[in-house]
C-alpha cells in the first residue's frame, strides 16, 4: 500500500516538474548563458532520477541519467547548448512522460526502452563536440515521431508514433490522479486563516452580546455560530498543518533500497514524527531531507566489513529526529558511521580550485565541514547513480535557506554526522503561555517553558537574593539567574504586586529566570513573522493576535536572556561537559574564609592560601608613597583596601572602628595585607560555583554555609593593586607554568596560588588549547588534571610526549582524591609527579622543584622511554 | 531608455498621475493611489518595546498584523497635539502592508507629469531621503513619498 502512495505522489510530482521543465528548457534555449535556469533544469532531472532510482523503474533511470549526464557537462561549461541538445532533453521529457503513462496504468514502465534515445543522449555526453552528434539524430528524432514540437505545446502534441500509447487515455489518466488531490495556494489558506481569525472575534463578540440578553432565538443562533466556528477554524489549521511523518514515510524505503544497492546494512529510526509541521515547510523539505539521508547512507555509514573492524555493530544505525525548540523546529540526521574527514574535504577543495591552499590551511573544521555546501562539491571517490555529482549538499542549503532555515553540520571522525536543519516556524501553530508585565502582554512559547514559581509577597523580597547587585534565586539549591522583563524591555514598573512571579526559561542549555507582573495562561497561538521594520529586534519572535482582537508580541527567549545579560558569557562547554564539571566541583571540599567588605555581605577565598589574620589599630598606619603600610614583624607591610577595588567610591567613615582587619597572603618572602570590614567565619564545604562574574576582583558566586557567596579572585586583586608583588620580580624567578582543566574555578584557584609564588601562569580548559598555548609559548611545567580529556590525563601526556621539542618537558598530573576512577590513569608512568589537587601547597613544592633543566628532567625522560 | 538620467522617476510619472495625498505636520505628501490599500481612522496598537520611537505599535488588520509608522517622527516634527487622534494610511509594500500615522487626509489628485521635479537639494535631510520629487501644483507643493524608502529607513534605524 506504501508503495503505491509513494510511486502515485512521484507521477503527481514527476507530471509537475515535467511541464516546468518544458517551459524552463525554450526559455534556457533562448538564454543558453543562464546558469541557474541550467542549474535548475538540471536538478530537475536529478531528482526523478534518483526517485526512479529507488523506485525501480531502470528503464526511466537509463534515460534520466544519461541526460542528467549531458546537463551536467554542459553546467560545467565542458560542451555548449544548442538547438540539438536541447531537443535531445526534450525527447527526454517526453519519453518520461510516456513512461509515466504507462506506469500509471499498469505499474509497469512498458516494453519501450527508448535505445535510440539513450544512444544518442550518450554520444552527445562523450562526443567532444556535441554538434557533431547532431546531424545524426535529427532524422530519428523525426522518425521516432516526438518531434521537438511538443516543446511548444503540451503533452497532448504527441499523437503520432508507432509505439506512442494513446494520448487521450494518457491525458485522462493523469487528470484522474490530479483530482484526488487539488494544490491549493499557501497564500490562498493564509487568507482563509486570516478570515477564520476574523470570524472568531467576531464570533466572540456575538457571544458575549448574547450572554447579554435573554434571547432564546438569538442564543440558540450564537451557540450554533459558536460550534461552527470552532469547526472551520480547526479544519482550516488543519489544512495547513501536517506532521512531519508524512514525508519521513517514503524513507525506510529508500533507506532500505540504497542499503541494498551498497551492500550495506541500515538501521532507521524516526523519533518525533508526529512533529507539526506548516505545509509550506513540509514541502520545503521534503527534497533536502531525501538528499541528507541518502548522504548518510552513501557516504556516511561504512560497509559492513569495515564497520566490524572499527569494533562497531555490522548494523550502521540512521536516527532522524524532528523537535520543536526555540521557537523553531530542528530536524536532525545522525549516522553513526566514519565522519567526514576533514582532510579530504581540504584536499578536494584545494582539487576542484575552489581555494587556494593557503586558504584552506586557516580554516577551521567547521569552517572546512561547511565547505561541503558549495556548488559542485562532493568528496565522493567514483560518480555512481546514487550519488556523487556533487549536487546534493548545495541544494540543501539553498532550500533550507530560502524558507529561512539553517543548516549546520557537525562530525566526529570514526563516529558519525550529525546534520542539523533549523527551521523557523513561521505560520506554525504552537502552545504559548500569555504573560503581562508593564500593562503589556506577551506570549513565551511554552517549549522555552520549565517552571513557574510564585513567591508570596512577605518571603519573595528575601528570597530574591542579590550577587553584587545581580538578582539570583536559590532554587534547589542551585543558583538561578534573574531577568525583570519591565527592566529588560524599559517598560513602566506597575503598582506592586502581593507575589513575585518567577518564570523559568530555558535558552539553549542554559536557565535563568524571568520575572513578569502576571501570568495569565497558556493559549494557542499562530505565529505571525515581525514586520520587516522589527527583524532587527533579537528580543522577539514573532507576533499573534489574541483572543480580543489585539496583537501581542512574542518573546524571543534567547534574545531576552542576552539582552538582560544573564547569558552574556560564552558558553564553553555543551551541557554534558558542564554536568561534568559541576560534577567536579560538587566532590571538591574546599576550606574558605568568609569575610565582609562594603556592600558585599559575604565575601570568601581559600583559606590555603592565606597566610595569617591581624588587627592593626588605626593609629599604626603610615602612608609609604600613595599606599597604606603597617609596620608588622620587622618589615613593611603594604595594605590594600577591599573596598576601594570592589565598591571604588564607596568611601565610609573610616573611624568608625577601632582596629582594621587585614588578612595577610604571603609567599614567604613578600607579603600583603588585605583591608576588609569583618572576618565571618571559615567554612568546609563543597564549591559549588553557579555563576562566573564578569565584574573584576571576583572570581564567581556559589552557595557557602547555605547562603549566597562571591569568591574573591585574588589573582586580579593582586596584579590591579600595583602594589609592587608582582614588580620586582626577575622573569627568573617565576617559571612558565601552564594549567590544564576543565574547570574554570579550579584553574582560577591553582592560577592565583601559583601567580602568589611568582610564576607566570597561563590556563588551558582543554586538550586542544593546551597544545596550541604549548605552541604559541614557551613553558616550563604543565600541571594538568588527570581527568582532562575522556581518555585520561594520560592522552596530553602522549601528545606532549610525541614531539621532539617537548620530551623534557616536565607535566605534573593533578589527582582528584575524591574519584576513584583516577587510580587507573595515575599508575599512568610518564608523569612528573602526581600531586592531590586541592592541596595549593603541595602544588607549589611539585613547582618548585621541578625544573626542565633540573636533574629530575633526566627521570622524566627516561620515563617516557619506557613508556615508549 | 532615452533618458537615462530620469528614467526612475519618468517612467513613474507617465505611468501614475493619480495620487492620494495627506498631510503631515505642514508638508502635504502624495503617494501612488494604487499603493493606498486604506484608509483608517485611529486604531488600537499593541505597543513595541525597544522599538524605534518611529514605531507606534501594531495593529491587527483583519487577521494581518501591520507595523504602524508615525510619520511626525520620522520626520523629526514635534509630536501631534494631545486628542489630535492621526490617521492610518495601509500602503502596499514589497514587504506587505504597512501603515503611516499621518495627521490629515486629502483629496485624491490628478497630476500632469509636466510639473513634476525631483527634490530641491536644500530640503532638510530628515525629509529628502524619503522624498522622491516635488510637483508643483496650483496653491502648493505636493510632495512624493518614496514609499519602499521610508520602509527601508525605519528599518534600518533598528539594525
Amino acid at each position: 500500500m506504501q508503495d503505491q502512495e509513494v510511486i502515485r505522489e512521484f507521477i503527481v510530482e514527476s507530471y509537475e516538474n515535467l511541464s516546468r521543465l518544458d517551459q524552463e528548457l525554450v526559455e534556457l534555449e533562448q538564454r543558453p548563458k543562464d546558469k541557474e535556469l541550467l542549474t535548475s533544469i538540471f536538478r530537475t532531472i536529478h531528482t526523478i532520477k534518483g526517485t526512479c532510482g529507488f523506485l525501480a523503474f531502470s528503464t526511466l533511470e537509463k534515460i534520466t541519467h544519461q541526460a542528467e549526464s549531458l546537463l551536467s557537462r554542459l553546467r560545467d561549461g565542458q560542451c555548449e547548448l544548442d538547438s540539438n541538445i536541447v531537443s535531445l532533453i526534450l525527447e527526454t521529457v517526453d519519453a518520461t512522460r510516456k513512461v509515466l503513462a504507462s506506469i500509471e496504468a499498469t505499474s509497469e514502465e512498458g516494453p519501450e526502452q527508448f535505445d535510440s534515445l539513450t544512444e544518442r543522449l550518450r554520444a552527445a555526453v562523450t562526443g567532444s563536440d556535441a554538434r557533431q552528434t547532431g546531424p545524426a539524430p535529427m532524422p530519428s528524432v523525426e522518425s521516432e515521431a516526438t518531434s521537438p514540437a511538443p516543446a511548444a505545446g503540451s503533452g497532448g502534441d504527441r499523437s503520432s508514433g508507432v509505439e506512442a500509447p494513446k494520448p487521450e487515455s494518457d491525458a485522462a489518466k493523469s487528470s484522474a490522479i490530479a483530482d484526488a488531490n487539488i494544490r491549493v495556494g499557501v497564500g490562498l489558506l493564509d487568507n482563509l486563516m486570516d478570515l477564520v481569525g476574523e470570524l472568531v472575534l467576531a464570533r466572540n463578540q456575538i457571544l458575549q452580546f448574547n450572554s447579554e440578553r435573554e434571547d432564546p432565538a438569538l442564543n440558540a443562533t450564537a451557540q450554533r455560530l459558536n460550534l461552527i466556528t470552532s469547526e472551520l477554524q480547526e479544519g482550516v489549521m488543519k489544512t495547513r498543518m501536517q506532521p512531519i511523518g508524512t514525508i519521513w514515510n517514503k524513507l525506510p524505503r529508500v533507506v532500505r533500497d540504497m542499503a541494498q544497492a551498497l551492500g550495506k546494512q541500515i538501521q532507521l529510526e524516526m523519533d518525533g514524527a508526529e512533529t507539526e509541521l506548516d505545509r509550506t515547510i513540509i514541502e520545503a523539505i521534503k527534497d533536502p531531507l531525501v538528499h541528507l539521508v541518502r548522504n548518510s547512507c552513501d557516504h556516511g555509514i561504512e560497509a559492513p566489513d569495515i564497520r566490524s573492524s572499527k569494533g562497531k555493530p555490522a548494523a550502521g544505525k540512521l536516527l532522524l529526529r524532528a523537535y520543536h525548540e526555540g521557537g523553531q523546529v530542528n530536524i536532525e540526521i545522525s549516522d553513526d558511521g566514519g565522519g567526514i574527514d576533514v582532510a579530504s574535504v581540504r584536499r578536494k577543495a584545494i582539487e576542484k580550485g575552489m581555494l587556494r591552499p593557503e586558504q584552506v590551511e586557516k580554516l577551521s573544521d567547521r569552517e572546512t565541514l561547511n565547505l561541503i555546501f558549495q556548488p559542485g562539491f562532493s568528496t565522493a571517490q567514483k560518480v555512481t547513480t546514487v550519488s556523487g555529482r556533487g549536487v546534493g549538499m548545495d541544494v540543501v542549503k539553498s532550500h533550507i535557506e530560502r524558507i529561512g532555515g539553517v543548516v549546520d553540520i557537525v562530525s566526529q571522525p570514526g563516529q558519525g554526522t550529525t546534520v542539523k536543519l533549523k527551521i523557523p516556524l513561521t505560520l506554525a501553530i504552537i502552545p504559548g503561555l500569555v504573560i503581562t508585565s508593564g500593562g503589556e502582554r506577551f506570549v513565551i512559547p511554552q517549549v522555552s517553558l520549565l517552571e513557574l514559581i510564585r513567591l508570596e509577597s512577605g518571603s519573595s523580597e528575601k528570597r530574591i537574593e542579590h550577587v553584587h547587585g545581580t538578582p539570583v534565586y536559590r532554587r534547589r539549591g542551585t543558583l538561578l539567574p534573574i531577568a525583570h522583563l519591565n527592566q529588560v524591555l524599559d517598560l513602566n514598573s506597575h503598582a506592586q504586586n502581593d507575589a513575585t512571579n518567577i518564570i523559568v526559561l530555558q535558552a539553549e542549555d542554559r536557565q535563568f529566570g524571568l520575572v513578569v507582573d502576571g501570568i495569565n495562561d497558556t493559549q494557542e497561538i499562530v505565529v505571525k513573522p515581525l514586520s520587516k521594520q522589527l527583524k532587527g529586534l533579537s528580543i522577539y519572535a514573532g507576533s499573534t493576535i489574541m483572543g480580543d482582537g489585539r496583537v501581542a508580541l512574542i518573546l524571543d527567549v534567547l534574545g531576552i536572556g542576552q539582552r538582560s545579560g544573564v547569558l552574556s558569557e560564552i558558553r564553553e562547554q555543551s551541557r554534558a561537559a558542564a554536568d561534568q564539571r559541576t560534577e567536579i566541583l560538587a566532590e571538591q571540599k574546599q576550606r574558605m574564609l568568609l569575610f565582609r567588605t562594603g556592600s558585599f555581605d559575604r565575601l570568601a577565598v581559600p583559606l590555603s592560601l592565606v597566610s595569617r589574620l591581624e588587627e592593626f589599630p588605626w593609629d599604626s598606619i603610615e602612608k609609604a608613597g600613595d599606599t597604606q603600610v603597617v609596620q608588622y614583624r620587622g618589615r613593611i607591610l603594604s595594605l590594600l583596601s577591599l573596598r576601594e577595588i570592589l565598591c571604588p567610591g564607596d568611601h565610609k567613615d573610616k573611624s568608625e572602628a577601632q582596629h582594621i582587619q587585614v588578612i595577610v597572603f604571603s609567599d614567604g618572602e613578600n607579603s600583603i595585607g588585605i583591608v576588609v570590614d569583618q572576618i565571618l567565619d571559615v567554612v568546609e564545604e563543597a564549591i559549588n560555583i553557579r555563576e562566573k562574574s564578569t565584574r573584576k576582583g571576583l572570581l564567581g558566586s556559589a552557595v557557602l554555609g547555605g547562603l549566597v557567596t562571591d569568591i574573591l579572585d585574588l589573582n586580579s586583586i593582586l596584579r590591579s593593586s600595583g602594589a609592587g608583588w608582582f614588580n620586582g620580580r626577575g622573569s627568573e624567578a617565576g617559571k612558565r607554568v601552564l594549567v590544564a582543566s576543565k574547570s574554570p574555578f579550579l584553574r582560577g584557584l591553582i592560577h592565583c596560588s601559583l601567580d602568589m609564588a611568582g610564576h607566570r601562569v597561563s590556563e588551558a580548559g582543554d586538550l586542544d588549547e593546551t597544545i596550541r598555548l604549548l605552541e604559541m609559548q614557551p613553558v616550563d611545567i604543565v600541571l594538568t588534571e588527570l581527568d582532562l580529556s575522556p581518555r585520561g590525563g594520560g592522552e596530553l601526556l602522549s601528545a606532549v610526549r610525541a614531539r621532539q621539542e617537548w620530551q623534557m618537558l616536565p607535566v605534573i598530573g593533578l589527582m582528584n582524591p575524591n574519584r576513584r576512577a583516577n587510580a587507573s590513569s595515575a599508575s599512568t608512568p610518564g608523569f612528573s609527579e602526581l600531586v592531590d589537587i586541592a592541596d595549593p601547597e603541595a602544588i607549589l613544592q611539585s613547582v618548585a622543584r621541578l625544573d626542565s633543566d633540573a636533574p629530575i628532567a633526566l627521570d622524566v625522560e627516561r620515563m617516557a622511554r619506557q613508556e615508549r | 531608455m532615452l533618458n537615462e538620467n530620469t528614467s526612475s522617476a519618468g517612467t513613474e510619472n507617465h505611468a501614475v498621475s493619480q495620487f492620494s495625498t495627506f498631510f503631515v505636520g505642514d508638508l502635504f505628501f502624495g503617494v501612488d493611489v494604487l499603493r493606498v490599500q486604506e484608509v483608517l481612522l485611529f486604531q488600537q496598537m499593541t505597543r513595541v518595546p525597544l522599538a524605534p520611537n518611529v514605531i507606534e505599535g501594531l495593529i491587527n488588520l483583519r487577521g494581518q498584523i501591520v507595523t504602524a509608522i508615525d510619520m511626525r517622527r520620522l520626520l523629526r516634527l514635534p509630536d501631534r497635539a494631545t486628542g489630535q487622534a492621526p490617521m492610518n494610511m495601509v500602503l502596499r509594500t514589497e514587504d506587505g502592508p504597512v501603515s503611516l500615522l499621518v495627521d490629515e487626509i486629502g483629496d485624491v489628485v490628478d497630476l500632469d507629469p509636466g510639473s513634476f521635479e525631483r527634490p530641491p537639494q536644500n530640503v532638510d535631510p530628515a525629509g529628502r531621503e524619503l522624498i522622491r520629487g516635488v510637483y508643483k501644483l496650483k496653491d502648493r507643493l505636493m510632495l512624493v513619498l518614496d514609499v519602499e524608502q521610508t520602509v527601508d529607513l525605519v528599518a534600518e534605524r533598528i539594525s
